[in-house]
């Protein structure tokens, strides 16, 4: 055990599971000599080789369709993408390659790869660096979506990434990777993708948040009787844990830092809606950007989810 | 013959002024003194907007600064060589081009402060907002080079772009249509030798980024890019070729990243400081001083002058931009679409 960062977690991950596996293979822009401009792959070249830990020319597109060749013939790719800002020139290689790969061989070929990418903002960095798209990524069947949201979760998480036989879009919440130290356990374990964590109990409504969000929902709930879950994987969502919640509290805020329309927040209000709505006591709120470009530093502060606005939404359903 | 050879091809590589300040008469362009002061004066001012950024990045008044340093030479010569209607696209290492275009200086640092408002450039030009994506604004340069030919309008277009933007689908696509449609387009790449930490040979197995034109159907050029003058002769040749119809061109810089990729990097864990210590001594600016030292151009405190006037022409700007009041939420909103959806217009309202 050792109190540890996210970025700390996430190279132990990476670093152990390189050792138990050869097949595992790192690729990315400046993942090798910088170790990564967040130092998450820091050290494994000298340690693995310039073989197995790639610095790759910026070609986000290529990066993604050499990691999907490299799957299928048998190796275990872990890609970064430096931001998610970047990943978008290589939708065409998530959406028609790596989430149907399976599916258009019927399993004769399968692309057990991570994309590992910092996502989400506050952290001052220029236009493009502090995106929340992963409602995009999770209208992909065929392609899971994992968001760790400390350094506990970020290790178990990536290690079941990495030994899911299927691709994983592993999305590292940017504001969280050196905010929050967490007791780490020393040897391997997984969190099994999936399937998300109650993080605190409560009676009286449910909060559901991922990534950086939850951060800010632990200050929020401090004084309500609020159960707050912390989704870890948005697809395939673990509905069963929100709607054995919302049967218990009746009552449901969700918060995403991503924009209102079409974000992940909607499809579990509609899941709430379709089988749970007898459970529910109050209408189910959404806290979110609003639907706007991620601004620049200046405007951010107006733009994610304030705890005040969280605080609002909470109120809003207790009146209920 | 079934084994004949079907193309060969040549590189040209120009430079014109050496580390000594000495020209090769035959190739140097006709440039008055004035306009070479001009040239001087820009490179100065931009060297100094990048120093004053820098040390307002460490105070936190901006945010992550990308620095110019070394590459004033590609900028400001290249830039020169510019209509004013001309378009251009610019990344986002190109400050010297957009003080050189007469950008107001405010706005840049507006812009690397974390305020949207500073990508606003004014009605009379028309370059378009920088763009932090590596390599993907080279396509809309070829774009507007069609629109700009659709309408019979003796524009060029310039896109700037580094030499890690090389790698990316949207150069080959973009050079692509530009050869396929023999449009009015230049395409300026400052190979500074770094993309972050990567170097030139981790980023292309090709002897020249300039040869890559080649493949395309048009031609490709080196220059060196801390020589302002051979800069300046490659893009008003290339410019001048577009404009009367003669296609695209590639003009491929060879220069420097002298600083740390952004304020946000660290490049001593990648590169030698030796090798930072050999492009120091090919400073684009002290060639040209000693240039035009050996022609008398420096007496009189110019060089203290010019230094002077830079600095002050920087304190204002900062000042401007200090005075701007902050952007306030609606600024947000207002620009998403020409009309706001209803869903927009509650958000913007605090609903
Ligand atoms: C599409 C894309 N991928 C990755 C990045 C992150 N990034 C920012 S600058 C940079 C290196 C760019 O190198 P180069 O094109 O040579 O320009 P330079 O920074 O040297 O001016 C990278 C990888 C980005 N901005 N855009
Ligand atoms: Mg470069």
């Amino acid at each position: 055990m050792a109190r540890i960062n996210m970025v700390q977690a996430l190279n132990m991950a990476l670093g152990s599971e390189m050792k138990r596996d050869d097949r595992v293979v790192i690729l990315g822009e400046d993942v090798g000599r910088d170790g990564g401009v967040f130092r998450v792959t820091e050290g494994f070249q000298e340690q693995f080789g310039s073989e197995r830990v790639i610095d790759t020319p910026i070609s986000e597109s290529a990066i993604v369709g050499m990691a999907i060749g490299m799957a299928a013939y048998g190796l275990l790719p872990v890609a970064e993408i430096q931001f998610l800002g970047f990943s978008y020139a290589a939708f065409d290689q998530l959406f028609v390659h790596a989430a149907r790969l399976r599916s258009r061989s019927r399993s004769r070929y399968n692309c057990p790869m991570v994309v590992r990418t910092p996502y989400g903002g506050g952290i001052k960095a220029p236009e493009l660096h502090e995106e929340s798209s992963e409602a995009f990524f999770c209208h992909m069947p065929g392609i899971k979506v994992v968001v760790p949201s400390g350094p506990y979760t970020a290790k178990g998480l990536l290690l079941a990434a990495i030994r899911d036989p299927d691709p994983v879009l592993f999305l590292e919440p940017t504001r969280l990777y050196r905010l929050i130290k967490e007791e780490v356990p020393d040897g391997e374990y997984t969190i099994p993708l999936g399937k998300a964590r109650v993080v605190r109990e409560g009676g009286d409504l449910t909060v559901i948040a991922w990534g950086s969000m939850l951060e800010r929902v632990m200050k929020a709930v401090e004084r309500y009787n609020a159960e707050v879950i912390d989704l870890l994987t948005l697809n395939p969502f673990d509905a069963v844990a929100v709607l054995a919640s919302v049967k218990k509290t009746g009552r449901v805020v969700i918060v995403h830092e991503a924009p209102r329309t079409c974000g992940f927040g909607a499809e579990i209000a509609a899941t709430v809606a379709e089988q749970g709505i007898m459970d529910l006591r109050a209408p189910i709120l959404r806290v979110t950007a609003p639907d706007v470009p991620v601004p620049l530093s200046k405007l951010f502060d107006y733009y994610i989810p304030s705890i005040e606005q969280i605080t609002a939404a909470i109120d809003e359903v207790l009146r209920y | 013959m079934p084994n004949d050879i079907l193309a060969t091809f040549t590189v040209r590589r120009l430079t014109i002024l050496n580390e000594n300040g000495n020209v090769d008469d035959a190739l140097m362009p006709v440039l008055s003194e004035t306009e070479i002061r001009r040239m001087y004066e820009l490179m100065i001012l931009t060297r100094t907007f990048d120093e004053r950024a820098q040390a307002l990045q460490r105070e936190g008044r901006l945010g992550t600064y990308p620095s110019t340093l070394g590459q004033e030479a590609a900028q400001i010569g290249s830039a020169l060589a510019l209509h004013h209607s001309d378009w251009v696209f610019p990344s986002f290492r190109e400050m010297g081009v957009q003080l050189t275009l007469g950008y107001p200086i405010h706005r840049l640092l507006q812009y690397w402060s974390g305020d949207e408002r500073g990508q606003v450039s004014p009605e009379n030009f028309n370059i378009f907002p920088m763009c932090l994506s590596v390599g993907t604004h080279i396509p809309h340069a070829v774009g507007a080079a069609m629109a700009a030919r659709y309408r019979r309008d003796p524009v060029v277009v310039v896109a700037y772009f580094g030499d890690g933007a090389t790698s990316k689908g949207d150069f080959h696509e973009g050079f692509n249509l530009a050869g396929v449609f023999r449009l009015p387009v230049v395409f300026i790449c400052q190979n500074n030798q770094w993309a972050i930490s990567v170097p030139l040979k981790g980023q292309t197995a090709s002897a020249s980024l300039a040869q890559k034109a080649i493949g395309f159907g048009f031609e490709g050029v080196q220059v060196d890019g801390n020589d302002v003058f051979a800069v300046h002769r490659a893009a008003t040749e290339a410019i001048e070729k577009a404009r009367s119809g003669g296609g695209a061109t590639f003009i491929e810089c060879l220069t420097y990243r002298m600083a740390d990729h952004t304020t946000a990097d660290d490049a001593s864990r990648y590169r030698s400081p030796d090798d930072v210590a050999i492009w120091r001594a090919k400073d684009p600016i002290m060639r040209l001083e000693r240039f035009m030292d050996l022609r008398g151009m420096l007496k009189d405190g110019y060089v203290e002058q010019t230094k002077t006037f830079a600095t002050s022409t920087i304190d204002e700007a900062v000042r401007t931009m200090e005075a701007i009041p902050p952007p306030l939420t609606a600024e947000m909103f207002d620009h998403t679409c020409a009309v706001l959806n209803p869903r927009q217009v509650r958000q913007r309202e605090g609903g």
